[in-house]
């Protein structure tokens, strides 16, 4: 019995990755920034202009935000000319436009981790069970290929294949259904937009899960089988353990970008029609900022956006961590 | 029961012959792999065999589903308008049609665009390459101190940015608006190609740069000719991330150019479709029209992925491994 305990914690442990003790001990114990700057100044030197590049086009675009709070001029100083306080939050709260894009975000946004999460972890167990090298890598390769295009591409993809002439609608019309207008119906345009997602990543997904699966000890599965285990019941107490951690970081990942849903995607193939679902805050915003020109209230609407983001992933971060022992952070 | 070993016995090749045999405990040296995992995965029972028919389907019906969206496409490119307008266009194409290429490769602000595409991709990929490559091997420094907060600062960017308005204010505001730089600059660092680079270059063996130092070599002249040549790897994979992501982006230059000579081919693209879709929302009348932009979209999209396609199972390669690099870490 003793002699499989052994190499449980080997599976577990890798969920919380080792301090790298290296670092620990290298670090000089406490020496001033002078002697530092002083020794390493060469490699302090060749730090400058990627924080230039931080602080330029990363940190001072979030200062930038103050224009949410102050009134700004386009052409006009880069911070705005006069504080309104919470002007723009209140004209946010009173928008039902704003409410609208902000559910469909939210919809949109669950239903594409409902379903584009799980979609590569299925993909790479199935690709996990292919037993000939040259058919697994040649399936690998196909399923990469979407995740290689640009989204105009993909984009002029789906409205030549979706239009009224598309071959989708040929296809319905071989068991005698009329043409559907997909692009033009707010009520396909959800499940379109999440098929899109899954067609585009899912492959490119697997990568991440086929490279944790290579990582699990492969005595557990040989001590399994001598059990008598069958393989369903090895990927579900062996393999699916084994790539958890992995998992988490992706969902944790995925979290992330879940307030910014699709932007460029949508931008491309919404229109006035479908606006109703396909409209989400960054389409939104794009318009009332860019388009229209109203960049301070467009600003309020992307810091509240962004904010939110941020609170998902430090929530979800913390969550994993005291749950389940694994985080980015 | 005792039968357990025979499952080795399914490879022919040596004898059973008892005598002749090697010992079985211990490590044995090269077949094993292999041999292992032809007993990890027997076809054991007839479930099993069931279920690996039913997934050979299901991957089938995958690859199906990625490649026949393509095939429609490039159908669509050599038909004619005709049978496009009719519905009849499926994956073979019908009215054997190569005007529309012609058309397309003669006009001048296409090949102007996609010279743009190049051209940015080369520059915006080379700025790129410089700063994300300096700044991963100052991350890579392990006794650097402030290296927490220096690698903190590029993480947190992941998480929080400032988004696409302040961006556009900043870019308008810095008098970048159709210049290339409003394309590579805010773009510059990609901070998961930078922690992949930052991971190689900290598996790099110390003993090169110690000793490169005890022959008093400055920084500089290590990191160029001793720790770059021993990147080469990485630095290609690198490059292609960047370089594909470059080639594939239209939002910047749709966002920040306001001249067509200025745009790329993706821009461009973008603007067929744009006009298609607007095209389709009117009046039903413009039907005829909208088609012969159709046969002229499909065109573009070949002609804007084939690049993309062609490179594509060299580079792949790469890519996964650059991917794996950046796992490894978590």
């Amino acid at each position: 019995m003793t002699s499989t305990t052994p190499d449980l914690p080997s599976a577990t442990k890798r969920v919380r990755p080792p301090k790298d003790r290296g670092a620990r001990r290298a670090r000089p114990p406490r020496h001033g920034w002078r002697k530092a700057i002083r020794r390493d100044w060469q490699i302090y030197s060749l730090a400058i202009a990627p924080l230039l590049f931080f602080a330029i086009f990363r940190y001072l675009p979030m200062i930038g935000n103050v224009i949410a709070f102050r009134e700004y001029l386009p052409g006009g100083p880069l911070f705005g000319v006069q504080w309104v306080g919470f002007y723009y939050f209140d004209q946010l709260i009173h928008d039902p436009n704003f409410w609208q894009v902000f559910f469909n975000t939210l919809i949109l946004g669950g239903l594409t981790l409902l379903f584009g999460f799980p979609a590569p972890i299925i993909l790479a167990l199935l690709l996990n069970e292919v037993w000939s090298r040259g058919t697994k890598r040649f399936v690998q390769s196909v399923s990469y290929l979407p995740h290689f295009l640009s989204t105009v591409v993909v984009a002029a993809i789906m409205m030549q294949g979706l239009s009224a002439t598309g071959v989708v609608n040929q296809a319905l019309g071989w068991f005698g259904h009329s043409p559907i207008e997909f692009l033009n119906d707010p009520g396909w345009f959800r499940g379109i937009y999440v098929s899109s997602e899954i067609w585009q990543y899912a492959g490119w997904g697997t990568i991440l899960y086929l490279a944790a699966l290579t990582t699990i000890d492969k005595q557990l599965y040989e001590s399994a089988m001598i059990d008598g285990a069958s393989r369903w019941k090895q990927t579900w107490h062996i393999t699916l353990p084994g790539i958890r951690p992995m998992m988490i970081v992706v969902l944790i990942l995925n979290i992330g970008t879940f307030m910014s849903v699709g932007f460029e995607k949508i931008l491309l193939i919404y229109n006035p029609l479908t606006y109703p679902t396909a409209d989400v805050i960054s389409t939104y915003l794009y318009r009332v900022g860019i388009v229209s020109g109203s960049f301070s209230y467009a600003a309020a609407i992307g810091l509240f956006e962004a904010v939110i983001g941020l609170t998902l992933v430090v929530a979800t971060n913390t969550f994993a961590r005291r749950v389940m022992g694994v985080s980015l952070w | 029961m005792v039968s357990e070993p025979i499952v080795t016995g399914g490879a022919p090749g040596p004898a059973p012959g008892k005598p002749g045999e090697r010992p079985r405990t211990g490590p044995r040296p090269r077949p094993p792999a292999r041999r292992r995992r032809a007993r990890q995965w027997p076809p054991q029972g007839r479930g099993y065999r069931v279920f690996r028919v039913i997934n050979g389907i299901i991957l089938f019906l995958v690859v199906a589903a990625v490649l026949l969206p393509f095939l429609n496409v490039v159908a669509q490119s050599f038909s004619s308008e005709r049978y496009i307008d009719a519905g009849q266009v499926s994956l073979w194409p019908r009215g054997w049609n190569v005007t529309t290429y012609a058309n397309v490769m003669s006009n001048s602000l296409f090949w102007n665009n996609y010279r743009n595409t190049v051209l940015y991709t080369v520059t915006a990929t080379a700025i790129a390459m410089a700063v994300t490559t300096t700044y991963a091997y100052v991350l890579s420094k392990k006794h650097l101190r402030g290296r927490k907060v220096l690698i903190g600062l590029a993480v947190f960017t992941m998480f929080f940015n400032g988004g696409i308005i302040p961006n556009y204010v900043l870019v308008s505001y810095l008098h970048m608006r159709d210049t290339v730089w409003a394309i590579a600059l805010p773009n510059a660092i990609n901070v998961f190609n930078l922690l992949v680079m930052k991971t190689f270059f900290e598996n790099m063996p110390q003993e090169l740069e110690e000793a490169a130092a005890v022959d008093g070599m400055d920084t500089y002249r290590t990191l160029w000719r001793i720790v770059l040549p021993l990147s080469k790897a990485v630095i290609a994979t690198m490059t292609l991330f960047y370089a594909v992501t470059f080639w594939n982006s239209w939002f910047s230059a749709f966002l920040y150019m306001d001249n067509q000579g200025l745009f790329t081919v993706t821009v461009y693209l973008r603007n067929i479709i744009d006009s298609v879709t607007t095209v389709a929302n009117g009046q039903m009348a413009a039907g005829t029209q909208v088609q012969i932009a159709a046969n002229i979209q499909a065109v573009t999209v070949v002609l804007v992925a084939v690049p993309i396609l062609f490179v594509y199972p060299f580079i792949q390669r790469y890519f996964v491994s650059g991917v794996m690099l950046g796992a490894v870490k978590g």
